[in-house]
């Protein structure tokens, strides 16, 4: 199971990387792992403000369909639109190809953890 | 007070576990849902062979000379013609108008039935049973604790089969029954399944079951877990008891009415005529993006018209599709809305067979 050492992560599974006040989101490698097979994405429309903790995309395996919170507040900048094609990807490259929304940060969540903090949560559900 | 169950286990639950399965509780069993990959496991047994562990189903023995009569009763589909080597799809009505169960029924001898009913149904179908036995010359085992169940499914299971027993398989039609061996060990063998591909089911003790499945897996058979069973039965169209069928579920409601025989007398009949049918189970393929789940509404214009009792992505069609119970008067391929999360997605009313090559 990788965690990234440079990436955030909330103990729902998403993770962000923060890169000069924009914030790209995306599921952990354990979450892609335990959903199974993605077979569907449902990700939020560009421009729209989203608060940290809001359920702002759906990822749906085959079983059952789980809901994204978002570990920013902002204006969302831009959505993988690639993954409605293929949403494979997040399973195959869950950190990189798989990544799901860009955020203009006003404001991160106070949940975020470090990778060694959701390794600890990771481990707990594994 | 909170009374926690301890899960049942079959006896290939420290294979699943080693195996790295996904387990999740299913009708009081900790049951692998899936091993590697869902897609990987339904793909196999659309194209391939896959290998099913089920012993968590149940098996009833019945027999004696009231076995046909006894069962006659209790059934609604109709055994009459059913001959010694043969199986039967079938149903458990309640008293009133809904199912105990759905079966399966084969007959194993002339006056000896097994039955194989669903695993969170055991101890309420033999209860049913017991109750109804009454004046019928009859016995009535739970042999659930005797039997594991595999079932070997996809069109690669002859061929997959046919070295390990002496049995010309080639001769053997869809809902045949017989006891036969396999890889030498004792088994009765039935061509049947819960897939729509062709396939068999393998009745062993629970103490030969690994070396079946070890044999299996050795000769290339994908092991598939319950999740797989499952977009697998929704791409047929097969009902599952406790989402298509329950006990305030009438069964003419359903397509599989057909197993319904109301030529005969049975248990239920009166109540299963007289409960209202205002609604029917269709399939709905949807048109737009998404996948239509158990529970979600179904509307027509605004108007809300039913919902949703099972849904998945079909791995074949690479489309959503689901069961649902609508209002009667809805008809095949008119236009319908499921509400997803908030927002209504098309779909299209279509005869609840999704794989063309069964329609």
């Amino acid at each position: 199971m990788s965690i990234p050492q440079d990436l955030q992560y909330l103990k729902t599974h998403e993770w962000v990387r923060l890169e000069e006040g924009i914030a790209t989101v995306g599921i952990s490698d354990f979450a892609q792992d335990q959903l199974g097979d993605v077979v569907y994405v449902e990700l939020p429309k560009v421009g729209r403000v989203v608060s940290s903790g809001e359920t702002v995309a759906v990822v749906e395996s085959v079983k059952t369909a789980s809901d994204i919170y978002s570990p920013v507040s902002g204006e969302v900048l831009e959505v993988n639109s690639a993954l409605e094609n293929a949403p494979e990807h997040l399973n195959e490259s869950a950190y990189d190809a798989g990544w799901l929304f860009k955020v203009r940060v006003s404001s991160l969540s106070g949940e975020l953890l470090d990778a060694l903090g959701y390794a600890a949560v990771a481990e707990a559900e594994a | 007070m909170t009374v926690t169950a301890e899960l049942l286990k079959t006896p290939l639950h420290a294979r699943h576990l080693e195996h790295r399965a996904r387990m999740v509780p299913f009708g009081g069993w900790d049951m692998p849902v899936q091993y590697a990959s869902l897609m990987l496991e339904h793909h196999a047994v659309r194209e391939g062979v896959g290998v099913f562990d089920v012993s968590h189903m149940g098996e009833f023995r019945i027999a004696g000379p009231g076995a046909l009569g006894f069962l006659q009763f209790v059934t609604t589909n109709d055994l009459s013609k059913l001959r010694v080597g043969r199986a039967q799809y079938n149903l458990l009505p309640n008293s009133s108008g809904g199912l105990a169960d759905d079966i399966y029924l084969y007959r194993t001898g002339e006056l000896e039935y097994l039955m194989v009913v669903n695993a969170s149904n055991i101890a309420k179908d033999f209860a049913h049973l017991e109750l109804l036995r009454a004046g019928f010359e009859v016995a009535l085992e739970n042999l659930s604790d005797e039997y594991a169940l595999l079932a070997v499914q996809g069109p690669k299971a002859e061929e997959t089969l046919q070295p390990l027993t002496e049995t010309d398989l080639s001769s053997k039609k869809k809902n045949d029954v017989w006891d036969g061996k396999l890889l030498g060990i004792k088994v009765r063998m039935a061509r049947t399944g819960y897939t729509g591909e062709d396939g068999f089911e393998v009745f062993c003790a629970p103490g030969d079951v690994h070396a079946l499945w070890n044999a299996l897996l050795e000769r290339g058979v994908t092991p598939c877990g319950l999740g797989a069973r499952d977009t697998l039965r929704l791409e047929a169209g097969f009902p599952l008891y406790g989402h298509e069928f329950g006990d305030d579920i009438n069964p003419l409601e359903t397509h599989m009415a057909w197993a319904v025989k109301l030529g005969k007398d049975f248990y239920g009949k009166a109540a299963l005529l007289e409960s209202a049918l205002e609604r029917r189970l269709v399939g709905l393929e949807l048109e737009g993006r998404g996948i239509g789940r158990e529970g979600h509404r179904v509307t027509q214009g605004g108007r809300d018209i039913g919902f949703v009792s099972s849904g998945t992505m079909s791995p074949t069609l690479k489309k959503g599709i689901a069961l649902a119970f609508l209002e009667r008067g809805i008809e095949m391929g008119s236009s319908v809305q499921i509400e997803i999360r908030g927002n209504l997605v098309d779909a299209r009313v279509v005869v609840p067979v999704f794989l063309p090559k069964l329609a």
